[in-house]
């Protein structure tokens, strides 16, 4: 009887936890985010596109003085998890992120987004049939779970895309895919973005790497030489284009670019691209065994 | 720029918006109404006619979050622009039925879009994206909500702004296009820079 209290107490403290934690990161940009929009601020020549990224500081700052979301797209709310097989509340998890989700929305407030598939019916709770979406890593020895949030907005959700490349094609084609990709669709999901790019072996697997690709610090390198270095090539090359803010033109178009990997097929290569537009949503939440909890991914917090 | 800020004000009249020209930025002062993908549908598709007298008024492609007060009344909380190029296979007939003169989005639209900002004397205006929080600030009321049924994010919610913007024109009534401009010279700059690129990522020998 005690230990089913202590439980329920548990997973509400949990539930509280992650509802505030996921309203915060809609009104908040991480610090790695933050930094870099800053950087690339100071480093705009062009009128138009300084002009622009003044907005963007000064939308930021309403943001936390009004304590709202700093862009009105919350998104379907995604929670990555990496959890420990030996986590307390491994069992409770799914239903405690439903539930932070739920509340999130009314207190955040977040906007009503998950709309029924095939229903056409907006539900107006932001939960639906698999959303919040759980994206599961579980790590064997662990007890703690660090998880990921992430609100992406429609715009920076649009130019998504994957697709099996033949291997005589190779890593050119690669970068060819991510230039169109960005080219041509990008202008809409609100740059300078976070391009995240997955190779792997087929277009599932692609995908969901490049979408962890965004899930990574701005400035982090892939450790893989070449792929470091084709992540390096890539950010210079996007940022030579030059789409600036909103695509009016300026001294850059990406925060950066990111490329997850696994090994794959000898005669496929898997490539996927997802964009973060600057208002990059995501947060990291690291919960241990206790319940006590670290923020990795905005420094300074008080939820 | 402040010292000299272009405010139009709704309802805007042809000679408004006849010496603007892509690049400049303005500001909106009076009616917005919020209007996308299903409203859209509803008007050209659906021939249903449109709640909101949009003659000589101003559009927002966006989906805000309001929060109902007690009283009943809304409060906008957050309104930043949404994908304009989502409605461009409406626009043309949109601005010819409603006689609306300003689009208010992000990103750019088509060569629909503009050839109705050319024949109809409109434009489309890019208010930067995220910047949701800033706008709401410059949204002094709601006056009304319309299609109600249509969820947060569709409903026709007429607000009442003062020197909304920075609003960037992106199509002026000449029917020029910046955003197409724009995407013209990044596919044309592309090219050198993929071949430079390609010449370093042969991992496949």
């Amino acid at each position: 009887m005690e230990e089913t209290a202590n439980r329920d107490a548990a997973v509400q403290q949990l539930t509280d936890v992650m509802w505030k934690f996921t309203a915060y990161i809609g009104k908040r940009l991480p610090t790695d985010v933050t930094a870099k929009l800053a950087d690339l601020r100071s480093k705009e020549t062009h009128p138009l596109a300084a002009a622009v990224y003044q907005s963007m500081k000064e939308n930021q700052e309403a943001a936390d003085r009004l304590d709202r979301p700093s862009c009105q797209d919350t998104g379907v709310i995604q929670y990555f998890i990496n959890a420990g097989a030996r986590f307390p509340l491994l069992g409770e998890l799914e239903d405690i992120l439903r539930n932070a989700t739920l509340e999130a929305t009314r207190q955040g407030p977040l906007r009503h987004n998950a709309v029924e598939t095939f229903d056409e019916k907006n539900t107006g709770t932001n939960t639906g049939s698999k959303i919040p979406w759980l994206d599961w890593e579980i790590d064997p020895k662990g007890d703690s779970a660090t998880i990921d949030v992430y609100m992406a907005g429609g715009g920076c959700t649009l130019p998504g895309a994957a697709k099996v490349l033949m291997p005589g094609e190779g890593y050119e084609g690669v970068a060819e895919f991510v230039f169109d990709v960005i080219t041509s669709r990008g202008v809409n999901a609100c740059p300078p973005m976070l391009v995240g790019v997955g190779v792997s072996t087929s277009a599932e697997t692609a995908a969901r790497l490049s979408k962890k690709a965004i899930l990574r610090p701005v400035d982090s390198r892939h450790p893989n030489a070449n792929a470091a270095r084709m992540e390096e090539l890539l950010e210079e090359g996007l940022n030579e284009v030059g789409l600036g803010p909103q695509g009016l033109t300026g001294n850059a178009s990406v925060m950066g670019v990111n490329i997850e990997s696994s090994a794959r097929h000898p005669s496929t290569i898997g490539v996927a691209v997802s964009t973060g537009c600057w208002a990059h949503r995501r947060g990291r939440i690291r919960i241990n065994a206790d319940l006590s909890y670290e923020i990795l991914s905005h420094e300074g917090v008080a939820l | 720029m402040s010292t000299q800020k272009k405010i139009l004000t709704t309802p805007i009249k042809d000679e408004d918006l006849a010496e603007l020209n892509v690049g400049d930025v303005v500001y909106l002062t009076g009616q917005l109404v919020t209007c996308r993908d299903v409203a859209h549908r509803r008007l050209i598709e659906l021939g249903r006619d449109l709640p909101v007298n949009l003659e000589g008024g101003a559009i927002f492609h966006a989906g805000p979050i309001v929060r109902q007060k007690d009283d009943g009344s809304y409060e906008m909380v957050s309104i930043g622009p949404t994908t304009s190029m989502r409605m461009e296979k409406f626009e043309r007939e949109f601005i010819a039925r409603t006689g609306v003169k300003l689009v208010v989005g992000k990103g750019g639209m088509g060569a629909e879009t503009a050839a109705g900002c050319l024949e109809n004397k409109a434009v489309h205006a890019i208010f930067p994206g995220g910047c949701a929080v800033l706008a709401a600030t410059q949204v002094e009321e709601i006056e009304d909500a319309q299609w109600k049924d249509l969820g947060m994010p569709e409903t026709l919610w007429v607000n009442r702004v003062r020197e909304f913007g920075p609003l960037i024109i992106s199509i002026d009534t000449k029917g020029r296009n910046l955003i197409d401009e724009n995407k013209a010279r990044f596919n044309e700059k592309k090219k050198p820079i993929l071949e430079r690129i390609n010449r370093e990522v042969r991992f496949i020998k």
